[in-house]
């Protein structure tokens, strides 16, 4: 990986960004009304973005991008990417997944369902991993668990915290026995960083599935998580198909997980950046 | 002895006889002195997962297995071979503890995967799985995994992470059910057997994926017919594996299991096996 090119790569964006001829249709585009999916009413994109992805007329928690949550939470200007260049392929030569993973990459502006660098976070300097849910449901491949283990690495090389937010439906099922041993991959990365006596913050958003539970997401230091968001091993369809009965309302919400002992707090999306905020300043070196 | 032709649904359906060879077997055939133990600590003892400890040609081994019911009234009590989170507790505690007495593990695995109870996702199979995988990654005694029958998803890689990997011929290890696959891929479950030729879940495949280490050839029909010959190919394969990683210093260990885990499938995305054949015909 080339520093100085990912930089040339970053100078690029904002040069396309400030020479863009079309601020008509962004302003348009911000104007749009955009649905909540729990209440069905109807905000702008401008309002939805200002009130932090929650909907303004009942609360409800909506997912963003990577590059949303970052810039909700880092200190401006902080945030460094690296492994950008990192991206899967088709291991078990899958029919249509080479050119699912295209449009996709298309689609999002990314390689694959995370983003990784070092950031400051109230002036506390740590690595950061954020998934987004947009690429194929923030599924993990081998792209993802390498992104993921590399920034594990990373921090546990420089001596630095890890903060992960994570969501994801689990295991990409197209790369298969590769998918799932990225769980056992990133695990033993985090275990190492363990290892090294370092801080490791988990933070779960909505959802929060399968695989990506059932490794890293849960083994964090401090585990957080936020207000409603869904948590489990396996998915509630496939529970209830299981034992025959319908789940009560709330089962694997943060609450749950919390009344159940997985989560040390469930914190809203506004007060995030500054729990963080202190939870990495109490870890720092004095 | 060679690997008999086969379909990866014909695997499948071996794969999952109900008069195959269990975990309880091998441990009667392959240990002497074996001392079951059982229990988390913490909530309940799970019988889905049995373990213990016991000798391996003299050398003291700890022995972590899922065990399927051959009843149905077994099977109910064991569910399926499908733990729950107390039995992947039970497991992480065995686990500890070996490494704590600097004993090599031994694992079988023979499951359909986790169970998806209500009451196992109250109790964390998430958690408990993780916490499994997290220990087993980096404990300073040899691990071998034999896979003697299913092998399905996180459920079996909890104690299917090792260093050295022994595969039945029709043992499988995938990420997923081929019914489950089917369905959510396509929304169509009776799909299983196109699920399960590309899913590579056969220990051929994942020999060439360069995941599985050693193949266990079974003759005729399946292990059920040939127990004796599986019996002692087992036994060879595992006294080969726990010779050679006994030489290995301890603390390098765990970072050769690292490295191993950290650079597979690295020559896939390089050169795809898969691709090439497909080519050729």
């Amino acid at each position: 990986m080339n520093p100085f090119q990912e930089r040339k790569g970053i100078m690029k964006a904002i040069h396309r960004l400030a020479h863009s001829k079309e601020p008509v249709e962004k302003i348009r585009r911000n104007k749009e009304p955009v649905r909540c999916k729990a209440c069905g009413e109807e905000s702008s994109r401008e309002d939805w973005r200002s009130n932090l992805y929650i909907c303004p007329h009942c609360g409800n928690y909506r997912g963003m991008s990577a590059t949303a949550r970052i810039r909700m939470t880092v200190d401006p200007g902080s945030f460094r990417e690296f492994g950008r260049s990192i991206r899967g392929g088709n291991p078990l030569d899958f029919p249509g997944y080479d050119e699912k993973l295209e449009s996709m990459r298309v689609k999002t502006g990314l390689q694959d369902a995370v983003v990784t660098g070092t950031a400051k976070i109230q002036g506390n300097k740590t690595v950061i991993a954020v998934m987004d849910n947009r690429f194929m449901m923030g599924s993990m491949g081998m792209a993802v668990g390498e992104k993921i283990t590399r920034a594990f690495e990373y921090a546990t090389k420089k001596k630095l915290p890890i903060v992960i937010f994570s969501t994801s439906g689990g295991a990409r099922m197209q790369e298969g026995m590769m998918s799932l041993l990225q769980m056992a991959k990133t695990s033993a990365a985090a275990a190492k960083h363990d290892e090294a006596g370092l801080l490791y913050v988990s933070v779960m958003t909505h959802p929060t599935t399968g695989g990506v539970t059932a490794s890293f997401a849960m083994l964090g230091d401090i585990q957080l998580a936020e207000p409603g968001a869904l948590i489990g091993f396996a998915g509630p369809r496939v529970i209830e198909q299981t034992i025959g009965e319908k789940l009560p309302e709330g089962f694997q919400r943060a609450r749950f997980q919390y009344d159940h002992g997985f989560l040390d707090q469930v914190v809203e999306r506004k007060d995030m950046r500054e729990t963080l905020g202190r939870i990495l300043t109490l870890h720092g070196r004095s | 002895m060679k690997i008999t032709e086969r379909t990866p649904a014909e695997r499948v359906r071996i794969a999952r006889m109900e008069n195959r060879p269990t975990t309880k077997e091998y441990i009667e055939e392959l240990f002497q002195d074996f001392i079951p133990l059982g229990g988390d600590r913490a909530f309940s003892e799970d019988e889905a997962i049995i373990g213990g400890i016991g000798s391996f040609h003299g050398i003291p081994v700890t022995i972590i297995g899922h065990q399927k019911g051959r009843s149905l009234e077994e099977n109910l009590k064991r569910r399926f071979g499908m733990p729950n989170p107390d039995g992947y507790r039970k497991a992480l505690r065995l686990m500890k503890q070996a490494d704590k007495f600097h004993r090599p593990i031994i694992t079988f695995v023979d499951t359909p995967g986790a169970y998806p109870g209500k009451e196992a996702e109250e109790r964390g199979q998430g958690s408990a799985i993780a916490e499994c995988l997290k220990v087993l990654s980096r404990v300073s005694v040899p691990v071998i995994s034999v896979f003697i029958g299913e092998g399905g998803s996180g459920g079996a890689l909890a104690i299917g992470i090792c260093d050295r990997m022994i595969m039945l011929e029709n043992a499988i290890y995938s990420i997923l059910s081929p019914e489950g696959f089917a369905s959510i891929l396509w929304k169509d479950g009776t799909r299983w057997e196109e699920a399960s030729r590309v899913m590579r879940l056969t220990a051929p495949d994942l020999y060439k994926m360069k995941v599985c280490d050693t193949i266990i050839p079974e003759p005729g029909e399946g292990a059920h017919e040939e127990r004796a010959y599986v019996f002692s190919g087992v036994e060879q394969a595992v006294n080969e594996a726990i010779t050679e990683l006994r030489k290995v210093k301890p603390r390098d260990i765990a970072e050769n299991r690292y490295r191993k885990l950290r650079s597979v499938g690295r020559t896939l995305l390089k050169e795809n096996p898969w691709r090439e054949k497909t080519e050729q015909e």
